[in-house]
């Protein structure tokens, strides 16, 4: 849905943005400007709030309300100027260090409490502003400055976590797909409540071709899957292929080999409530399974602030009183000195 | 039927209530100090209270105090108690050196069994004895027998009649102190209305306690407490924590800005977040976060958002929220930080009162950072510091700690309610139409505070970005330039001096004459006060002042002190405000009186260390 009210330089502000030539956040910067334009809201309705980081400087290049706070602490801060005015449109905008690192724990927090939030992580798994540490979704075995000899430790994968903290919005994309990355955008701020929109993303400084593998032109069609609710889950070059379910796991089929059919080719569901296989879905990783990308899970379900306002309303129009005094003098007991 | 016993007029008394944590002991004291209220005392209690939720039964480490001040000129809990009201032996053990030494204690001489004396660790079966108390002095009251006796015919099981005990000691002290029982009645029937038998029972009890010290000791000298001459108008009951949880919901009523909490649960300062979460009735949001940090970062959302954001926390709270206020700081939004202050360092003391947060509040963030300190002096100035904090953040754009501490945020005293005219209007400072109109930039200042202007989301075109990195003064985006750095630095620190134009100025109190002052902060203004008109009236000329905006200072402050022969400074720790105060009077030695024990000063340790002062420094 086109809203011809704005357009994408409405939301972008005279400064240039000072990331390395070829750093993926220009292209997001720039799909961002447009999925704003599509959205529709206002700039003076709209809030970036963003934490420490590469990506997160991203605030200082909208034309919109934003703050660059201060590092992994943008969920929290989002939720305090979302919960303040939920009129406004809140976007939060951190890396896999800010976010899920110092900021993992109001990572999860945000997404259980369901607070209204587009919250965009993108994802280069590595540490660039401190030039080249490895990040908390780094793989196992990660050369980098601060792991010379290659990390000892598993990632995290943001959906895995995202579900794990009971998420009802995650959509992937990467940021050379940008048409996938503006409509996972989008179907971000037309859900309510916390969306989790993870933008795998290069760093060509410190990790660069770190997403070539399903990434590049030629790989892509086999190595990834777009996922749309309601359509079957298809790729491969002419959507030749397609996944189907092998006991409780899924399987990738080329349709026609083995007795394989369409019709046994899964139909994608993201409005499901059980996040069963919206979860297997999110963790295929791009190598034996196709990486998925748009909107995996988009399940309506309480949101927070929404709950915070009704809440208030309710108790104030229950009790009605008009001021401190009057509220003092009703509840508490009180005798007069003359 | 009074008029038989010697009742003796005084002006105020102390009575500590003490046992286990279940035994009611803070509804008893509680009580107490609300009757004497509705007759014109003033009032003033003091929760002394183990970190234990429920420590074993009996033992030494279970026990929970409660102690009111009641009568004439009531500015402290008191040092001492007139009458000490003992559950078990092991409050009597644990209480006994808070009593006065010709005090009274009343207790339980039913719980004197073998297995409580054991778990309260005494040597023999004589816990008066042993422990060189005047039987004189003691009423040995046979509660538990009392309790059954009285309630016999009701029905009820052990467990329950055992609840009405503390109604028992309380009846007693009705009698001691000549206060009407019906009052007590009044309160019980409040309590509860929907347990009519519980009240009947209670009731009972409460006479049966009223008659028994009647009927057995009219010997002993009992009290009548004089009352005081209150202002006029309407009073309830506070403590410190829910006065500020009220004085920041008047300022969000005078400013017309929402209140909004962000906070996260800690020792002493949860009731604060109690409090303004069931304030939902009058509009108030008052989120739990997942941890401190996210509780004052919630707070700047909601700040940047155009609300009156405050977080609430208590010493090592502080500490996590630093990097949060220095954001506050450097993106100059308004926030009221309330620290109440208890024992440290680390988790330290968590139940205990003490003034260590001073230099924390001061000086603990990276960089240069100053913000505005302010400390309430009482649990009722907490409701005037916690307004005063949310107006100079709002009018001044910046971050305010407000210190208060245990011992005033869990005390309580009689507070009078304003009334409509009594507290100003705040006025924010919002963005005004004609500034943004003239090409308004976030970093532009009002010329006079030198406060910028509070923009709020929503605004058409005044759409902008804050955030932790350093700006321009002129185009507001970012900037490393070293000039523009330290121009920006000196605007910060001015902005925070130029608060001083909207605070009260110093005006020493008592003998403002004598060449001796005793200055004092916070919470501990009862005490002092109390110590400077002993020593007045004991032929010990001094001032007094309590300072209770301590970053900027008043600004007459070095003024009125370079008069003073003597500077003493009386405070619970190791002399932080001394050395604040002596780096701004280099020219004259601070004198100190310092305490951390973490209970508040005693009224005669101050005297006794002003004197001491006075004789060394004549």
């Amino acid at each position: 849905m086109e809203n011809n009210n704005y357009s994408a330089s409405d939301y972008k502000n005279s400064q240039s943005a000072r990331w390395c030539p070829g750093c993926g956040d220009h292209a997001i910067l720039n799909v961002l400007h447009k999925a704003m334009a599509e959205i529709g809201v206002a700039p003076k309705d709209t809030a970036v709030i963003s934490g420490i980081g590469c990506s997160s400087r991203l605030p200082y290049y909208m034309n919109t309300y934003g703050m660059h706070t201060i590092h992994g602490r943008a969920a929290a801060i989002a939720t305090g100027v979302k919960t303040a005015n939920p009129e406004l449109t809140v976007w939060q905008i951190s890396g896999d260090g800010d976010g899920l690192a110092i900021g993992g724990n109001h990572f999860i927090h945000c997404v259980r409490r369901n607070v209204d939030i587009n919250m965009l992580i993108l994802n280069n798994k590595i540490y660039g502003l401190t030039k080249g540490q490895y990040s908390p979704t780094s793989d196992r075995g990660t050369v980098s400055k601060s792991s010379p000899y290659g990390t000892v430790e598993d990632p995290f994968i943001p959906a895995e976590l995202c579900f794990g903290a009971r998420g009802n919005f995650f959509a992937r994309s990467f940021d050379m797909a940008l048409q996938t990355t503006q409509e996972c955008m989008v179907a971000a701020a037309r859900h309510k409540g916390a969306a989790v929109v993870e933008v795998l993303q290069n760093c060509v400084i410190f990790n660069d071709g770190i997403h070539s593998y399903f990434a590049d032109k030629e790989k892509r069609a086999d190595h990834t899957i777009h996922l749309v609710h309601g359509q079957k889950m298809l790729f491969g070059k002419d959507n030749s292929k397609g996944l189907v379910q092998d006991g409780f796991l899924l399987k990738a089929v080329t349709i026609g080999e083995d007795g394989y059919t369409i019709d046994d080719v899964l139909v994608h569901d993201a409005h499901c409530a059980s996040n069963f296989l919206q979860q297997q879905l999110a963790m295929m990783d791009g190598h034996e399974l196709p990486l998925a990308l748009g909107v995996i899970r988009d399940y309506q379900a309480p949101v927070y602030n929404e709950e915070v306002w009704r809440q208030t309303t309710e108790v104030q129009a229950k009790y009605g009183y008009t001021s401190l005094r009057d509220m003092i003098m009703k509840t508490h007991e009180t005798w007069e000195i003359k | 039927m009074l008029k038989e016993t010697n009742v003796k007029p005084i002006e105020k008394v102390v009575v500590r209530f003490a046992g286990d944590s279940g035994d009611g002991m803070q509804l008893a004291g509680n009580i107490f100090s609300n009757i004497s209220a509705e007759i014109g005392d003033e009032i003033s209690t003091f929760p002394d209270y183990p970190a234990e939720i429920r420590a074993p039964q009996g033992s030494l480490s279970g026990v929970s105090g409660y102690q009111v001040s009641v009568g004439k000129g009531v500015h402290t809990p008191g040092d001492e108690a007139d009458v000490l009201v003992a559950m078990n032996p092991a409050a009597l053990k644990t209480n006994l050196r808070y009593l006065k030494r010709d005090g009274i204690i009343v207790c339980d001489v039913d719980s004197f069994t073998a297995a409580n004396l054991k778990k309260a660790e005494y040597a023999t079966d004589d816990p008066v004895k042993e422990l060189g108390i005047d039987p004189s002095h003691i009423l040995l009251v046979p509660m538990t027998t009392l309790l059954k006796s009285t309630l016999a015919d009701t029905g009820m099981d052990q467990k329950a009649i055992m609840k009405s005990k503390n109604m028992l000691a309380l009846g007693v002290i009705c009698w001691l102190f000549d206060r009407p029982v019906e009052s007590v009645e009044a309160k019980l029937k409040k309590k509860f209305a929907k347990k009519p038998t519980v009240f009947e029972a209670n009731v009972k009890v409460l006479h049966a306690g009223w008659d028994y010290g009647h009927n057995t000791h009219s010997s002993l000298p009992t009290y009548r407490i004089d009352t005081a001459q209150a202002e006029a108008g309407t009073y309830t009951d506070v403590t410190g924590n829910t006065a500020t949880a009220w004085g920041l919901i008047l300022a969000s009523e005078k400013s017309g800005r929402p209140l909004f909490l962000g906070s996260y649960p800690i020792t002493p300062a949860t009731d604060i977040l109690h409090e303004l979460a069931k304030r939902k009735d009058l509009g108030v949001k008052a989120l739990q976060m997942e941890d401190e940090i996210a509780g004052v970062c919630s707070a700047i959302g909601a700040s940047y958002a155009g609300q009156l954001a405050v977080t609430s926390t208590s010493g090592p709270g502080l500490a996590l929220k630093s990097e949060g206020i220095g954001l506050a700081v450097m993106a100059e939004l308004p926030l009221v930080v309330i620290d109440v202050q208890r024992g440290g360092p680390s988790t330290g003391l968590p139940t205990k009162t003490e003034q260590t947060d001073l230099f924390q509040a001061l000086y603990g963030r990276n960089g240069e950072s100053p913000l505005c300190v302010l400390a309430a002096a009482s649990p009722t100035d907490c409701f005037h510091m916690a307004f005063e904090a949310a107006r100079i953040a709002m009018e001044h754009m910046t971050p305010v700690i407000l210190l208060t501490d245990a011992f005033i945020a869990n005390g309580s005293s009689a507070w009078r309610i304003p009334e409509p005219g009594d507290y100003p209007e705040i006025h924010p400072n919002i963005l005004p139409t004609e500034i943004l109109e003239k090409g308004w930039k976030p970093y532009d200042r009002d010329i006079k505070s030198l406060a910028r202007y509070w923009a709020l989301p929503g605004t058409p075109g005044a759409m902008h970005r804050v955030g932790g990195l350093e700006k321009d003064n002129k185009t507001s985006i970012i900037s490393t330039d070293g000039t523009n750095h330290e121009l920006m630095v000196q605007s910060r620190r001015r902005k925070v001096e130029l608060i001083a134009e909207n605070i009260p100025m110093m005006e020493p109190m008592c003998d403002a004459d004598a060449d001796t002052i005793l200055l004092g902060w916070g919470g501990t203004y009862g005490h002092l006060l109390t110590a400077a008109n002993q020593l007045n009236a004991d032929g010990h000329p001094v001032a007094f002042w309590q300072f209770r905006y301590i970053n900027p200072l008043p600004k007459n402050t070095l003024e009125v002190l370079k008069k003073y022969k003597r500077i003493i400074v009386a405070e619970l720790n190791t002399g932080m405000f001394a050395d604040y105060l002596q780096s701004k009077l280099p020219g004259k030695e601070i004198l100190r009186i310092n305490k951390v024990e973490g209970q508040p000063f005693l009224v005669r340790e101050v005297v006794e260390g002003v004197i001491e002062h006075m004789k060394n420094n004549a």
